[in-house]
């Protein structure tokens, strides 16, 4: 009797977890049928024209080069991913360190905040060789230069959400005799969250791209050397493989920050009632 | 309901008042010298203890500011505030008082009972053991099985008595209240002012309340502190000749409409 329960519970958890899968396909449904429409175009195109593999394979060249090159994409990948991460920790947390500061010293905010905009205003590109020459070849300028794409956003977003508090919120902590640090856990970091989240989520995807660009110059390693590599050789379709992993890479990064923010933040600001 | 009277420290009403609240020859000015601006003139009040005053007056007259002084969020130019006869400042750190604001100013990332807490948690006096149960608190303000409840899952009225059932948590001998129901529909505004004749009646808090509805300031208040505006001073303190209790029943008594009726007058002298 209990096995006969215990199965039904079982088949309605099933038909429960169709059902949700469902629900997401339905939901997306225009956007994967979007996805595949373009694909199977771009297939079509490259049969129809005749374009050659060098200029623009094929979908099915790129499924191909997936396969066989799956080493050197596997070893590469790896370190893009450990300098975009390393990147992102330290490109926000050195954002948020600094936004609280300025937030608590308004002659901090005045000194530094125009160099940090002076920073954010020379081309990443000009920056990676500068990199290089100072701390050679490693990791390191990678993950400064995924951490320096990382950080601007996150400090202006930061400062701003930080500052966000109501004055009424802040009265009443005056009133409540509240301690600076006090008021800075208790009411400023906390309705910070969605400004720092929003930051987040671009730097999630800034720094795969910031993590790249730095392996362009002269690296041996990482998806941006095998980007550089491909393109010399007219290794087209590893050229396009490489893109959608990096493209993959930083839709993932996107999703994580995502996740965390849906289970941060489930109360709504009260400006939104 | 009857529970709630031992949650505070009920002031005997049949001794002699103290005063709770002296404030002499105030004056307030905001701005720079050359372009200075006279917020208070030469305020002088007395408030006695467990007193329930209303205080009104043309928008502009600093009956806000006024507020804000008692509770040291507005730097004072000249004169004196006594608040239990230490200082402004004294009295916050002390928490003597406890400050409802227009806007609820719930943090809208913790539940209503977190909220509730919120004064227990922080300042150099958190860790006294003195304080109302917040339990009994929300209870008292008619939101017992909300306590787990998030801000903006609650109507503004709602919000508005968290916001009241904090300012309670502290026992606070003082309630300063800017305009706390100003924002909300009357239905809504007309319980409350009930709700809050009774909290008043339960507790023996003296409480200070700014309002810019005539009715609401007379219905309320044991006395009006009329001010008339630039710069802000005293009009007119006077005595509310009704008794109480009073249900929303007496607003439509002709001693209420009288009373109504004198202040509409003060305040078109005040223009």
């Amino acid at each position: 009797m209990s096995q006969v329960i215990s199965s039904r519970v079982d088949t309605h958890r099933k038909i429960a977890f169709l059902d949700a899968t469902a629900g997401v396909l339905a939901k997306h449904m225009p956007a994967i049928s979007a996805a595949i429409g373009l694909v199977v175009l771009w297939q079509l195109v490259v049969w129809f024209f005749k374009v050659p593999a060098f200029m623009a394979p094929s979908p099915i060249d790129v499924a191909h080069a997936f396969e066989q090159n799956a080493g050197i994409l596997w070893t590469n990948t790896l370190p893009t991913l450990l300098e975009a991460v390393l990147g992102f920790f330290f490109g926000n947390l050195v954002a948020i360190l600094l936004a609280i500061w300025f937030v608590h010293s308004s002659t901090a905010e005045k000194a530094f905040y125009p160099i940090a905009v002076f920073i954010k205003a020379i081309p990443i590109i000009a920056l990676a060789p500068i990199l290089v020459l100072i701390f050679g070849n490693g990791l390191a300028p990678k993950i400064i230069i995924a951490g320096l794409i990382c950080f601007f956003p996150t400090l202006v977003n930061m400062v701003q959400g930080l500052k966000s508090a109501s004055p009424a919120m802040l009265d009443l902590m005056r009133v409540l005799s509240a301690s600076n640090s006090e008021i800075l856990w208790k009411v400023r970091l906390p309705s910070s969250m969605p400004f720092l989240f929003a930051a987040l989520k671009i730097a999630a995807t800034s720094s795969v791209m910031g993590a790249i660009v730095a392996e362009w110059i002269g690296s041996s390693f990482g998806l941006g050397a095998v980007i550089i590599e491909a393109t010399y050789n007219f290794r087209s379709p590893l050229l396009y493989a490489t893109v959608v992993i990096a493209a993959a890479l930083a839709v993932v990064l996107f999703f994580i920050v995502s996740i965390v923010e849906a289970r941060m933040i489930r109360w709504k600001p009260t400006g939104s009632h | 309901m009857l529970g709630a009277a031992k949650l505070m420290p009920s002031v005997p009403r049949t001794e002699p008042a103290a005063t709770a609240v002296s404030i002499r020859n105030l004056s307030v000015r905001f701005g720079d010298r050359s372009n200075e601006f006279t917020a208070l003139s030469d305020v002088s009040v007395e408030i006695p203890e467990g007193a329930f005053v209303t205080m009104l007056g043309p928008s502009g007259c600093g009956k806000s500011t006024l507020l804000r002084c008692v509770a040291d969020l507005v730097h004072i130019s000249d004169g004196s505030i006594s608040v239990f006869g230490r200082s402004p400042r004294e009295a916050r750190e002390g928490r003597d008082f406890a400050f409802v604001f227009q806007d609820a100013t719930l943090l809208p990332w913790r539940t209503v009972l977190d909220n509730v807490r919120l004064p227990l948690e922080v300042g150099k006096h958190a860790q006294s053991g003195d304080h109302a149960d917040p339990h009994e608190l929300l209870a008292m303000v008619g939101l017992k099985g909300r306590e787990n409840a998030l801000p903006h899952e609650l109507s503004g009225g709602m919000r508005q008595r968290v916001a009241i059932a904090r300012a309670l948590i502290t026992r606070p001998r003082i309630l300063l209240m800017d305009e706390p129901f100003g924002a909300l529909d009357e239905i809504t505004r007309d319980r409350l002012n009930e709700e809050l004749l009774r909290v008043w009646q339960e507790t023996g808090t003296t409480i200070l309340f700014v309002t810019h509805s005539i009715p609401e300031a007379a219905f309320l208040g044991q006395n009006v502190l009329m001010l008339q505006a630039h710069p802000g001073r005293v009009k007119e303190f006077m005595k509310v000749e009704l008794p109480f209790p009073r249900s929303l029943a007496v607003r439509d008594t002709v001693e209420f409409i009288r009373v109504t009726a004198h202040l509409r007058g003060l305040l078109e002298e005040c223009l």
